[in-house]
């Protein structure tokens, strides 16, 4: 019980690693896959929205608009920034999105979507927001009106829903000090102005029966744009943006899973050691090699199954105190198992050798 | 008296050369169903690897072995399947009962023959007629780890009679028990070697035993002499 209370340890750290990896890796997609877009046009030379800052004029709107194979056009702000509630600071994603276009918020699990022209906010549950809270971003009130659940950021900060207009002027709009220190360097341009114009990124729909990827490639030929498809989206979040951190977890999933396999091997190898007459006994009395072996692997397989169900509960029980999300889904469960007991089966190897070199005549005498 | 076993001439060298040993040098000796011998000798005389020649664990360098009146070694074996000849011909004795710790004592004492391919059901009665025979019955369903010394030798003694074998080979099976305990379990013997024709060869250092036998093999440098014993009765 000991052995597989250890082992359970072990692999509620597995499985708390699998959910992490595929965590930092559901994080990454939750906004595009959620946007509704089939292309992101974004500033030429840039990542897009999701990956740098990428800044193009908010009315190429209307140019993308009549493009051939464009069935809808929506304009997107996405940036990071720290906003207060009471006395904390909390890190989000600041989304803004046109109202009834793509990019909206959904999943939404408490409350409802925003209504009004300006002011409200909805927000991913990770930030720890309630509707009803009152938020200050750049000096405005905002009221959270609802709560989505899974809508993160690639660096796991969650996503803080606000409409277009608003998240315009809270990512380009110049306040009083800035104003006055640009006017004494003889900067007189009052880019305030311009804040109304701008955005990050274009989502485009693409008509039904047009290739979204010469719809893209058409786009960029276009202007001087750089546009990116779902695919390529996916690509680059997941090899250059979370790629080092999701290789470091998968490396360490590989040395938790040696680490396991060791002990395990070591535990099993230990018990088999202690039970060698009994072994030359069974020999002796005409057991098979074959019903030897059997015995041991079952016994390495009932560690394994006692060690799972409580690495199961152990990580049922902590997933909920981390920070980011865990993917805990039933598919990471049964690989979970399944690499458990197949680690057990391989562990066993070193014993069975072992127990297959016992003689019988090891039974008789001292 | 039926004989169970009768070995003529049974040599065993180990090694090859100069450094070549040879443990028995031709050894003789018979032994009739229904009685408990004794097999004395000091260490290192060829006691173990007699018993192991006895036992089809090892191969016989020479010689003739006769069990159950079936030629079974002649120079060489003359079966082919020496493990399934322990399993079905051969009970066997330990200086400790070597129970499977998993398994409840009535599975224990089954699996010999359900190793033997006796169906699940006959294997269970069997083991617990003998359990109840030795008295143990109400342990029937504990592990083996739950009985004391004494308890678990008796379910090795069910074990080593499973398969009803013409002879049973006991490896100082009184080692682990006090005087008290030693003398009960060779009373014990005497009984079931005389209610089921079992012929039992009882490898011992005991003093406390070595009296209770009416016959003595002493052997010494690889061959054996026959003793009579003092064959004193035991009170229990």
């Amino acid at each position: 019980m000991l052995t597989g209370m250890v082992l359970g340890l072990l692999i509620a750290a597995t499985i708390t690693m699998f959910g992490m990896y595929r965590g930092t890796i559901t994080d990454a997609l939750s906004l595009p896959s959620t946007s509704g877009a089939d292309i992101w046009v974004v500033q030429e030379n840039t990542l897009g929205p999701y990956a740098e800052a990428s800044s193009l004029y908010a009315d190429e709107c209307r140019g993308l608009a009549g493009f051939p194979g464009v069935a809808e056009v929506s304009n997107l702000i996405n940036f990071s920034r720290q906003v207060q509630r009471g006395d904390d600071d909390v890190r989000v994603t600041i989304v803004g999105y046109e109202d009834g276009k793509m990019g909206q918020p959904i999943n939404i699990i408490a409350g409802r979507t925003i209504i009004k022209s300006k002011y409200e906010a909805v927000a991913d549950i990770r930030s720890g927001f309630k509707v009803g809270d009152k938020i200050q971003i750049k000096g405005d009130d905002y009221t959270i009106v609802g709560l989505t659940e899974l809508m993160v950021s690639s660096a796991g900060d969650p996503a803080l829903f606000i409409r277009l207009k608003d998240a315009q002027e809270v990512q380009f709009k110049k306040d009083n000090t800035s104003i006055y220190s640009d006017r004494n360097r003889n900067n007189a341009t009052d880019n305030n102005e311009i804040s109304k114009y701008k955005t990050n990124a274009i989502l485009v729909k693409v008509a039904p029966g047009w290739d979204v990827n010469q719809v893209a490639a058409n786009i960029k030929q276009w202007k001087h744009f750089e546009a990116y498809t779902y695919p390529e989206m996916e690509n680059l979040l997941l090899s250059k943006i979370i790629d080092k951190a999701a290789k470091q977890l998968a490396i360490f999933l590989v040395i938790l899973q040696t680490v396991s396999a060791a002990i395990v091997a070591l535990l099993i190898y230990t018990m088999t050691m202690g039970k060698l007459k009994e072994i030359a006994v069974l020999k002796l009395i005409g057991a098979s090699n074959h019903l030897i072996t059997m015995m041991i692997l079952q016994e390495a397989w009932g560690i394994g199954v006692i060690g799972y169900m409580i690495g199961l509960v152990v990580s049922i029980l902590w997933v909920p105190i981390f920070p980011r999300h865990v993917a805990y889904s039933t598919d990471i469960r049964v690989l979970s198992f399944v690499l458990t007991m197949g680690i057990c089966s391989l562990a066993s190897i070193i014993s069975i050798r072992a127990a297959m070199k016992v003689e019988p005549a090891a039974a008789i005498g001292g | 008296m039926k004989s169970a076993i009768i070995m003529e001439g049974i040599k065993k060298r180990y090694g090859k050369g100069a450094t070549a040993v040879d443990a028995l040098q031709g050894v003789d000796m018979a032994v009739y169903s229904g009685e408990v011998i004794g097999l004395i000798g000091a260490s290192g005389s060829g006691k173990t690897t007699l018993l192991q020649c006895i036992g089809a664990i090892i191969d016989p360098t020479a010689g003739r072995i006769e069990l159950g009146g079936e030629v079974i070694f002649d120079n060489r074996w003359l079966i082919k399947d020496v493990r399934k000849l322990r399993r079905d011909k051969i009970g066997f004795m330990f200086q400790a009962p070597y129970l499977i710790p998993f398994l409840t004592n009535i599975e224990n004492v089954a699996l010999p023959m359900l190793l033997a391919g006796q169906p699940y059901e006959q294997a269970r009665l069997r083991a617990m007629e003998l359990l109840t025979t030795l008295d143990i019955a109400g342990k029937a369903e504990f592990k083996a780890y739950q009985l004391s010394g004494g308890q678990a030798q008796r379910v090795s003694i069910a074990r080593a009679l499973a398969n009803n074998p013409p002879v049973i080979l006991a490896d100082e099976p009184t080692a682990p028990l006090d005087g008290h305990r030693s003398l009960a379990v060779i009373s014990l013997l005497n009984e079931l070697a005389q209610q089921y024709g079992t012929a039992i060869i009882v490898v011992t250092h005991d003093e406390v035993v070595i009296p209770t036998f009416k016959r003595i093999y002493r052997i010494r440098d690889g061959l054996v002499n026959e003793e009579k014993g003092e064959g004193r009765s035991i009170c229990n």
